[in-house]
């Protein structure tokens, strides 16, 4: 699966040089994107565990499904995609399953000596050593930088088992003052920053709200007690009907009425 | 006098009208709604997550960890809430039988934690807790090889019947009531779960694993169809 990139706010963005092909990756995985390409439509539906998907030599399983004999067997409750010979299947619920270069969102959960404890969600705990840290820190006074409760857009640096690394050492991470975190499926994020950053951007505009959303489905939104509650609200719309098609003129319609 | 027909007018490989949901307890990561009948299910999937205590987690691979409870009002004496003898050894009845079609090589020191709760209880609450939660699993997006589907199959007196209810089971006549709870994987047709509650011929079992599998094909469907977004309801709940 290609890595959607995290959307983050102005500061970020403009800081930021990769942003635009970040972007464009998010683009990729995005169903509104493709109305209108000159390729075909491509089909999908949903699939259970151990149901075949596609018969015949031809075809490639990809991820979560396997062959068996003659047939593609789906691994995963998911959607089944078939694009030329390649049969894979995106997840659309599940808890975030970390990879390296994904930037997510956390909130320190626990200090230790060496670190700090980072909740982000997902299957495995999730740490931050001093040394990732951008500047320097006195050993002695770990929680003048960061203390419980604190809430970081952060890169996930590696992936080893039962444990996740984490690292500020890259542009546009750091700590989200104020503000609060809702949690969303993360399979539907991209659906949330849209085509290059339409849909985030139209909320963020309409609502006059800081957003920054995490590849975990952490979503920090920072404004207005109205805004934000409007904020969360569009969040939560976008990723009950995250299927349907036309979505950001529903979103745009969805918050002027509110307004 | 001999067990000819049912009490509730069924056929003798007729499974009793069934319900299913999926996504009933937003909260989870997973969750799902299985009924036959008067035996309702719900059950719920959180993680994989982290582990604790971590002297309880596998190099290699993810924990599962089941657990089944009757609601105090799921029968007409209260059942005492919390965990008993016969909780526990269905919640690891349940538990064996889900292990086997769940992928947990893919999150090695995490856990997945299933709950199942009886919210109604008229005989094979067993079979409908391992359907809910065979359909909370996928819902939950864990990696499955297949699904599974389980049905009780029972001897009253001499005659086999499918999906077998309170007042079968508490049939004493002739050769009295024996209940099979049965489970069977979708794709490999294996079967990863198998009780014995009675007595039975040799023959007559080779019979009742026959009508069982027939009878988890039609749990199957209605399981997928829930899947799907379908929300099944086959009859009138009683």
């Amino acid at each position: 699966m290609e890595e959607e990139k995290t959307e983050t706010n102005e500061k970020t963005e403009n800081s930021d040089d990769n942003s635009e092909d970040k972007v464009e990756k998010v683009e990729e995985n995005d169903k509104d994107s493709r109305v209108g390409a000159p390729e075909e439509k491509i089909e999908r539906r949903l699939v259970i565990p151990g149901e075949v998907i596609v018969n015949g030599d031809d075809y490639l399983p990809g991820d979560f499904t396997r062959r068996e004999g003659d047939d593609v067997i789906a691994s995963k409750y998911g959607l089944a995609e078939i694009r030329g010979r390649l049969v894979k299947i995106l997840s659309v619920s599940g808890v975030y399953e970390p990879r390296r270069g994904n930037t997510v969102i956390g909130r320190v959960s626990e200090i230790n000596f060496s670190g700090w404890q980072i909740d982000i969600g997902g299957p495995w705990r999730a740490f931050l050593p001093l040394n990732e840290c951008p500047r320097f820190i006195n050993r002695n006074n770990i929680e003048d930088f960061a203390t419980i409760g604190d809430v970081f857009n952060i890169k996930v640096w590696g992936v080893k088992t039962g444990s996740v690394d984490l690292s500020l050492k890259s542009r546009g991470l750091g700590k989200l003052e104020d503000g609060r975190i809702i949690k969303m499926n993360c399979h539907k994020v991209p659906r949330v920053i849209g085509k290059e950053g339409s849909m985030i951007n139209l909320i963020k505009d309409k609502t006059g709200t800081e957003i920054t959303v995490g590849q975990n489905g952490y979503v920090w939104l920072k404004g207005e007690l109205e805004g934000t509650r409007r904020a969360e609200e569009a969040i939560r719309l976008i990723e009950k009907e995250a299927a349907s098609e036309g979505l950001t003129q529903k979103i745009e319609d969805f918050l002027e009425e509110k307004k | 006098m001999p067990y000819t027909k049912r009490s509730d007018g069924r056929k003798m490989d007729e499974i009793r009208p069934m319900r299913a949901e999926v996504g009933v307890v937003p909260n989870a990561d997973g969750s799902a709604l299985f009924a036959t009948g008067g035996t309702v299910a719900i059950a719920t999937v959180y993680g994989p997550k982290e582990l604790h205590p971590a002297n309880k987690r596998k190099p290699d691979r993810a924990l599962i960890r089941c657990e089944y409870n009757m609601l105090p009002f799921s029968v007409t004496e209260r059942a005492r809430p919390g965990q008993s003898r016969r909780s526990k050894e269905i919640g690891m009845v349940t538990e064996n039988a889900l292990a086997a079609v769940v992928d947990l090589k893919k999150f090695p020191q995490s856990v997945i934690d299933v709950q199942v709760l009886i919210l109604q209880a008229d005989a094979g609450t067993r079979c409908a807790g391992i359907n809910a939660a065979a359909m909370a699993l996928a819902h939950a997006g864990i990696d499955m090889k297949e699904m599974v589907s389980s049905i009780s199959i029972g001897k009253i007196d001499d005659k086999i019947v499918t999906d077998i209810t309170k007042e079968e089971e508490d049939y004493h006549e002739g050769e009295g009531p024996t209940d099979i709870p049965f489970t069977l994987t979708s794709r490999g047709k294996e079967c990863t779960h198998l009780q014995l509650d009675g007595k039975i011929q040799t023959g007559r079992f080779k019979e009742s694993i026959d009508a069982a599998i027939v009878a988890c094909e039609k749990v199957l469907d209605v399981q997928m169809r829930a899947l799907k977004g379908e929300i099944v309801n086959e009859g009138e709940e009683k």
